[in-house]
């Protein structure tokens, strides 16, 4: 029979919690809003709500994207949104400064010039956590705190518009019908994807992640691969700075990517990776940023009231965590299930 | 350990709430000209420098109290309430002549008002008002009305409602972005508008939701408004930047913002005042950081001893694209 098999093997997928909290979310939408999957051609590129839920997720998939291989190796990066900020503010001040504020040339340099800084900056945080062994938490803390302080010394605290339609494009740009941003962010996760799972890099990352000492005696260089794993999470987050700067064509350092690496550890959260760090899952972070950017669209879509749309959220998202957690299930299962496998469980715990 | 990683993190945002003003005091920390001779000496306690305008706000007070000749004694709270509490408590040591702030939160000044008084440092509030069942406590409160500006905003709509009618149908669909949920400017912009409007019967919101000030906010809200309803006629965003933010989502539908859709804004920042000039925006109602010079005027006569309201309001006026082209030349925020 092989029937049940296949769907019992697609019932303990564990990328079917999210799928399916995806698939009720955008179901909830339809009802209340019978075209929101409708989408049409305009300005020789796709246009509809969908096109518009998976460029906005784009900032959220890239960082979401870096902190999935930090918090796979036990750590997390709180100073996510503080680097978003600091790219789009040095971005922005060398759009601005330069001679010709139009070119591509001064997009591209301005992008690059960027990307390095934040490289750098996911460098130190590196340095805090796996040379001088501070915790993750507090390490990235600094530079969270720090970061926007930053981005406000280069900015002078003014928000900063900028006149560039390649840097624009970033953003609000399309190719082949498709927003660029997502294009981006999509190329980013599967250059990732081959880089861990085509490789032993991925295994040795879940190494680190299980128990770091007992790698690093193994042969494994934990430390390199925590050095690496944060410049990673800085890029990314950088990238995602550019694409939300972008967006407006103006950064804002005290508002922009606020709050951005909360949603990114809950996009984390619901793909299926685990904070205890040791497995991760980049397909699971992929439908999480594009759960969270839905969430988000879902909110004035049906309507919900400005003073209530946190909670919304708040419930929404336990009601996922809930879903995914095998024991909150088993409450919610039947209780006429119970008699046969409750004994069994008894059996087995006697002996210990 | 999950437990305890999701509750590390959300306590974090409690703080650094409050940390990151730290580092944005760098243009504005200490400015102010104490250099002395003056015939007043005023102790000044800005809020912060979290945005274009506080910053705007806080040169006007610095220059204009140059060019009045006071000696202003000048302190950045960094957006904390104990910050500001600490700075009055030395002005009253300082003995100054009078006492302005801008208050962080509206309530927990009581003690050190009391303080001021009796000290007899007469003290007033700029921009923000507080909350004392005294109101003895402080001479007059000098801001802008919110209110005031949601109605001048819902009045420019009512009188051009006729050109507004895209569809021709009798009836103007109109869209709000409001600003953070529960800052006052965006529950008093709302009502003042919605007040005025009710007046209309052919006016009505049909879709309202905040953008939090920011123009990411408000590109992203609009974006969702216009997928959803294709006979908005109207935009009215609590600040600039919202509106601005809607102006890109507006041209991303296909549509001409400023013709095809009308944008209502509240703020008149440069760049606010620029996509009005431009046509992209049609109407701006002014909310003023520059009330340094009324400022300056309103500590001389309390001091001088004469009578003055409890409530001034800030001197403001209202944009149409004309008077945009012709003002942001010298536009100074």
């Amino acid at each position: 029979m092989p029937e049940p098999t296949l769907v019992r093997r697609a019932l303990r997928h564990p990328l079917l919690w999210p799928v399916l909290a995806l698939l009720v979310l955008l179901l909830v939408n339809v009802v209340v809003n019978p075209s929101f999957l409708s989408v049409r051609m305009q300005d020789g590129h796709l246009y509809g709500n969908v096109i518009d839920i998976i460029r906005n997720s784009a900032p959220v998939m890239l960082v979401a994207l870096g902190m999935t291989l930090v918090i796979a190796t036990r750590g997390i990066d709180l100073s996510v949104g503080a680097i978003a900020a600091i790219a789009a503010a040095v971005a922005c001040t060398r759009i601005v400064g330069a001679g010709d504020e139009g070119a591509l040339v001064t997009a591209v340099m301005a992008v690059t010039y960027a990307l390095v800084v934040c490289l750098l900056l996911g460098a130190w945080n590196g340095f805090l956590v796996a040379v001088l062994g501070i915790q993750p938490i507090i390490a990235t803390l600094i530079l969270m705190v720090a970061g926007r302080g930053i981005s406000m010394a280069i900015t002078d605290g003014q928000i900063t518009t900028v006149n560039n339609p390649w840097f624009s494009d970033l953003a609000s740009g399309f190719v082949l019908t498709l927003p660029l941003a997502f294009l981006v962010a999509f190329g980013m996760l599967l250059l990732t994807a081959a880089l861990t799972r085509r490789t032993a890099l991925g295994m040795l990352i879940e190494a680190v992640g299980i128990n770091p000492e007992a790698s690093r005696l193994a042969g494994v260089r934990s430390r390199t691969i925590i050095w690496t794993v944060y410049a990673f999470s800085g890029l990314c987050a950088g990238l995602a700075g550019l694409v939300i700067a972008a967006n407006t064509n103006s950064v804002n350092a005290n508002s922009l990517g606020l709050w951005i690496e909360l949603d990114a550890i809950l996009a984390v959260v619901i793909g299926g990776t685990s904070l205890m760090g040791g497995r991760f899952s980049l397909a699971g972070t992929f439908v999480g940023a594009l759960f969270i950017a839905t969430l988000t669209r879902t909110i004035p879509n049906i309507g919900i009231p400005s003073e209530v749309n946190y909670l919304f959220k708040a419930i929404v998202v336990i009601a996922v965590c809930l879903l995914q957690s095998p024991r909150a299930r088993a409450m919610l299962r039947p209780r006429r299930r119970r008699p046969t496998p409750a004994p069994v469980i008894a059996k087995a715990g006697s002996p210990a | 350990m999950l437990k305890k990683t999701l509750i590390a993190a959300s306590a974090i945002p409690l703080t650094v709430l409050s940390l990151t003003a730290c580092g944005s005091d760098s243009s504005s920390g200490d400015g102010g000209g104490s250099e002395g001779g003056g015939s007043i000496t005023m102790g000044f306690a800005q809020v912060g420098a979290e945005s274009g305008w506080r910053t705007a706000n806080t040169k006007s007070i610095q220059e204009s109290a140059k060019a009045e000749d006071v000696d202003l004694k000048f302190t950045d709270a960094q957006g904390k309430q104990e910050n500001q509490i600490q700075a009055i408590r030395s002005y009253i040591q300082q003995k100054v002549d009078v006492i302005a702030f801008s208050p962080v939160v509206e309530t927990g000044f009581d003690a050190v008002l009391q303080e001021a008084k009796a000290a007899n440092i007469p003290v007033i509030l700029t921009d923000r008002a507080v909350k004392v069942d005294d109101d003895s406590l402080y001479e007059t409160f000098l801001g802008s009305d919110f209110v005031k500006e949601g109605e001048k905003a819902g009045e420019w709509l009512v009188q051009n409602a006729k050109d507004a009618d895209r569809d021709g149908d009798g009836t103007i669909n109109v869209v709000q972005l409001e600003g953070t949920t529960g800052a006052a400017p965006a529950i008093d912009r709302a009502e003042g508008f919605a007040d005025t409007i009710g007046a209309d019967d052919s006016i009505k919101v049909t879709a309202s939701q905040t953008g939090d000030f920011t123009r990411d906010g408000g590109k992203q809200v609009m974006e969702s408004f216009l997928q959803s309803d294709d006979s908005i006629e109207v935009v009215y965003a609590h600040n600039d930047d919202m509106g601005l933010g809607a102006i890109e989502a507006i041209e991303a539908a296909g549509l001409k913002p400023g013709v095809d859709v009308k944008i209502i804004t509240v703020d008149a920042v440069k760049d606010g005042m620029q996509a009005l000039a431009d046509g992209k925006i049609n109407f701006i109602v002014e909310c003023n950081p520059l009330l340094g010079p009324q400022l300056m005027d309103l500590a001389q006569k309390v001091l001088d001893g004469e009578e003055v309201p409890k409530r001034v309001v800030t001197e403001e006026t209202t944009f149409d694209q004309e008077q945009a082209k012709a003002a942001l030349p010298d536009r100074q925020y």
